[in-house]
Formats: structure tokens, C-alpha cells, sequence
């Protein structure tokens, strides 16, 4: 029996129709709606790679039944940069060296983000680590990644702070 | 991963009729369930998706002091929620201590109390299990089994429940509301697990169709002032616990009134430490009351394997956990939740 379900991604309604009810909202992004960024590498919530925000909250998409996920709003990574102008946690990354072989760092990328959207962790090194803890860089690029992660939160709170005045 | 059907109720109602069905399962956030259903430890045969049942999330304060918590409440929601942290600091430090934060952003409340334990050989179909398969054996026993239990296990299981939540949930008397086919009821968290005994298949005291829709904790103003929850595990961050505990001191001039502990990680239950209670109740707090109230919870503890070292563990993380409860809770929760390794006054670090 298939079954149809309608999301939001990138800020794109979709309507989808699945045909089996087993599909993660990983395999949906990745093998039905052209969206490879978002990476799979454990599949079973340990590695972080999968990373996507789901109504604006950092998820495990692996963990995650597409069916499940009727009229949810989905951003991966190739819905955060704006035309040709990098994210700031995008450009942070970049100027901090925070990965090696790449492919951990879209997760990176979007944890950060939600990271940054919950206000838990501040400039606090410790706090950002500790946040931090469901990605997995097997490059270790984690040094650069907390840096990278001070730095774009600076940058969108002095943005946050210029918009409110 | 085997097929299902999938239903998705829009009513508590609808949910407990849908799981009349032969192997039926409610489905919540599904961090734990998927996880098992894709390595086929759990085979479910329909899910009932509860979490478009509206009016479960919600945090709802009683006329009596206490708090009620909607079975779908986010772990990460209720942990952030300020009043729930002030109220029950040690519950959203032991929140804060589990997993990884996608997975509080996804994972329910109701979903942790039903979490399966980690035990490896659970969650290998491959293995002997007697909890997954009744009468296949324990692989567990004999096998890589330094985490495994050292209170109320049996030979046929020697698995623990893995969840931080529950610990300090049982320490307050938590209650779990239930809608059942014969209606609602109400169920002490502490009652709500089976042991092990020769049936480890039976987790929970649950009927079929049961579902978890709240938890309740009561009036918080004895004990918010001196609790801590304290883990130890393997890294510093997004592992399961080798040994927990959960304090909790209601103080009167000096003297601790009442007393409340529970360990995790060293039983299938999250485990009320009742006789260390009643040696604490009247005392002044010191490391010796504290060490002869270790003694008494892990009275009973025997390994079950390579793991005799967690006998002593848990008593000294009980001493530390009083110790830091006795100092008051902190102002704010420490960067590294539940972790005796953060810098507090009052904390040995010789453990």
C-alpha cells in the first residue's frame, strides 16, 4: 500500500508517495529527493553524520521514519547557504581548517547550527564539546570545529544584535 | 529491517484500539525502536505512530505542587524547560548526561522509561538471548560482560536497563500514568519494571495495548535545594552509564530529614537504594554515614561476570553523589552534566 506524505524541505513543499514504510528520512533525502549532502555513515545514531534539522532542532535522520514526518518543515545542508553567500557556520569552518576528509562536516555543519539556534552552549569551549559530543570526526578535526563554532556563534549574535537595533 | 504496517491514530483512543492487532508497537521518536529494528532484534509486525496524537507534549503544573509531563515530551525540552530545572535538578542533569543532543531533540520521555537495555547480546540475533528469544540461552553470561548487572539479576538475564532519566525518577516517587484497554491507570515508576527472574522477557508490568501518556513527580520543594545525579562511564560524553546514582537530601538545620537514592546501570531496574535511605534519615552528612549508607545498597550486589569492580564503583559514585548533593545544587548545571570529573566544591576527586 504506498503512502503519501508532504514535507517542507529547503523550504520547498514536497509531496511525496513511498512505496515501502521502512524509509528513514535519510534514505528519503538522499535516494528519493536528490539531496546526497546529508551523509550516512553509522545508520544507527552514533556518528552524527546524518545530521538535519527538523523544525529548526539538530536530529539524527537516520533515527528518524520518513512517515513519521508528515508536514515537517527538513533542513539539510544544501538549504543553508543563501545563493552563493556561505553560512556563517559554513565560512567558520572554512577559516578554522575544522575538517579534513569532508565527510562528517555536513553534520557538523547542521548540528552547529542547531547548536548555535538552542543558545545552551555560548562561547563556553567546554559546553560546545559537550553539545557537540554526536558527531564524530574520525579525522579529529575537533579542535577546529569548537573554534569554528565560537566564531559563527560571535558572528550571528553581533548580526542577531545589529538587526535589533 | 522486516515490513510493517503503519498506522498513525490521531487519539489516545484510536492508539489503544490500534494495538489490538498481533505484534503491534506504539512508535514515538523511534531512536531506540528503529535502531533495533534495523539489526532485527525488534520485529514488529505494525506501528502505532503515537506523535501526531496532540496535547502529549505538554509540561503541566499541579495545584499541588507537583508536575505533570506529557509521554512525548522532547528529553531536551524538558531538560531546557527553567522551571523543571529548578524543580528537579538532578532529573535534568541525568537528561543532560544521556545520549547525544540530536538524539534529546528526538527522543520522548514515555520512549525512554520503554528503552531496551544495550546489552550486546540483545541486540544480536545472531547471539542466545533470553530476553529476546525465551529459552535460547544467555551469551551475555560468559561473555563480554564487565557492564552487565551485579543486583537482581538471575542466570537467565543479566542485562541492565540503560536509561539516566529513570534513575532520579525513581528516587522521586515518579508515577506513570497508563491508558489501557480497560481504561486509565496509574503505576509507581519503581513497580513498573520486572526483574529478570526466569521470564526476561517480561520487562515491564505492561499489558498489551498499554500506552504511557504521562509521568507525574510531586511537589519538588523538599528536595530541589540538595540533589545531584552522577555517572560514570566509558568517555566523558554520549555513553551509557557503568554505574549512576541519583541523591537526593531534604536538610533541616543541619541534619539530613530525608534522604532519596537510586542507582542505575547495575540492575533491568532503575534501583531504589531503600535501607541507605532510613541509615541517612536523622544524620548529619559526613563521608562516614555516607560510606556505611553504600554499603547498605550494594549489600545484596554480587558480579555477574567480569564485573565485580562495579560492586565498589557504585558504592564510591553513592558517597560522591551525597557528597555533592549535601554542597547544594549548583546555581547552573555544569558543562559536563552528571560527570564526577567537573570541578564543584565539596567534590573528592579520588574516586
Amino acid at each position: 500500500m504506498p503512502f503519501s506524505i508532504s514535507l517542507t524541505v529547503n523550504g520547498v513543499s514536497r509531496n511525496v508517495e513511498l512505496d515501502d514504510p521502512r524509509v528513514t528520512l535519510l534514505d528519503l533525502l538522499r535516494e528519493r529527493l536528490d539531496l546526497p549532502g546529508t551523509k550516512k555513515g553509522c545508520d544507527r545514531g552514533q556518528c552524527g553524520a546524518c545530521t538535519v534539522l527538523v523544525d529548526g532542532r539538530r536530529v539524527n535522520s537516520c533515527l528518524a521514519l520518513a512517515l513519521s514526518h508528515d508536514g515537517a518543515e527538513i533542513t539539510t545542508i544544501e538549504g543553508v547557504a543563501q545563493g552563493d553567500e556561505l553560512h556563517p557556520v559554513q565560512a567558520a569552518f572554512i577559516a578554522h581548517d575544522a575538517f579534513q576528509c569532508g565527510f562528517c562536516t555536513p553534520g557538523q555543519i547542521m548540528s552547529a547550527i542547531g547548536l548555535i539556534n538552542e543558545g545552551q552552549a555560548g562561547d563556553d569551549p567546554e559546553r560546545i564539546r559537550e553539545a557537540m559530543s554526536g558527531n564524530l570526526c574520525r579525522c579529529a578535526a575537533y579542535v577546529g570545529i569548537v573554534d569554528a563554532v565560537i566564531e559563527a556563534q560571535k558572528r550571528l549574535a553581533d548580526a542577531g544584535r545589529r538587526e535589533a537595533a | 529491517m522486516k515490513t510493517f504496517d503503519y498506522v498513525r491514530p490521531a487519539t489516545i483512543a484510536e492508539a489503544v484500539a490500534a494495538s489490538a492487532a498481533p505484534g503491534a508497537a506504539y512508535l514515538a521518536s523511534g531512536t531506540n525502536l528503529l535502531d533495533l529494528m534495523k539489526v532485527g532484534a525488534a520485529r514488529p509486525d505494525r506501528l502505532i505512530d503515537i506523535t501526531h496524537i496532540a496535547g502529549l507534549d505538554h509540561i503541566d503544573w499541579l495545584a499541588d505542587g507537583g508536575v505533570r509531563i506529557g509521554a512525548l515530551v522532547r528529553n531536551a525540552d524538558l531538560a531546557h524547560d527553567p522551571a523543571f530545572v529548578r524543580a528537579y535538578p538532578a532529573v535534568a542533569e541525568a537528561l543532560l548526561s544521556g545520549a547525544s543532543a540530536q538524539l534529546r531533540n528526538a527522543a520522548t520521555g514515555g520512549g525512554n522509561l520503554l528503552q531496551r537495555t544495550r546489552c550486546a547480546y540483545f541486540g544480536d540475533p545472531a547471539s542466545a538471548c533470553n530476553k529476546r528469544e525465551p529459552g535460547s540461552g544467555c551469551d551475555a553470561l560468559g561473555g563480554e560482560n564487565r557492564l552487565h548487572a551485579v543486583l537482581g539479576w538471575s542466570p537467565s538475564c543479566i542485562a541492565v536497563h540503560p536509561s539516566d532519566f529513570c534513575v532520579p525518577l525513581v528516587a522521586l516517587d515518579a508515577v506513570a500514568e497508563i491508558e489501557g484497554r480497560a481504561g486509565r491507570r496509574e503505576i509507581p515508576l519503581e513497580s513498573l519494571y520486572c526483574l529478570p527472574g526466569d521470564a526476561p522477557q517480561r520487562e515491564t508490568v505492561l499489558e498489551p495495548g498499554d500506552l504511557i501518556v504521562a509521568l507525574r513527580l510531586a511537589d519538588p520543594t523538599a528536595f530541589a535545594r540538595h540533589a545531584r545525579y552522577l555517572k560514570l562511564r566509558e568517555r566523558t560524553s554520549y555513553a551509557f552509564a557503568v554505574v549512576s546514582a541519583a541523591a537526593a537530601l531534604a536538610m533541616e538545620e543541619g541534619r539530613i530529614r530525608q534522604a532519596r537514592l537510586a542507582l542505575g546501570g547495575v540492575a533491568a531496574k532503575p534501583w531504589r537504594a531503600r535501607a541507605a535511605e532510613d541509615i541517612l534519615a536523622g544524620a548529619r552528612p559526613g563521608e562516614t554515614i555516607f560510606r556505611r549508607a553504600a554499603e547498605a545498597a550494594l549489600a545484596d550486589a554480587r558480579p555477574s561476570g567480569d564485573n565485580a569492580y562495579k560492586i565498589e564503583l557504585a558504592r564510591r559514585i553513592i558517597v560522591r553523589a551525597l557528597t555533592l548533593a549535601a554542597a547544594g545544587t549548583p546555581q547552573r548545571l555544569p558543562a559536563l552534566p552528571a560527570s564526577p570529573f567537573s570541578s564543584a566544591p565539596g567534590a573528592r576527586h579520588a574516586a
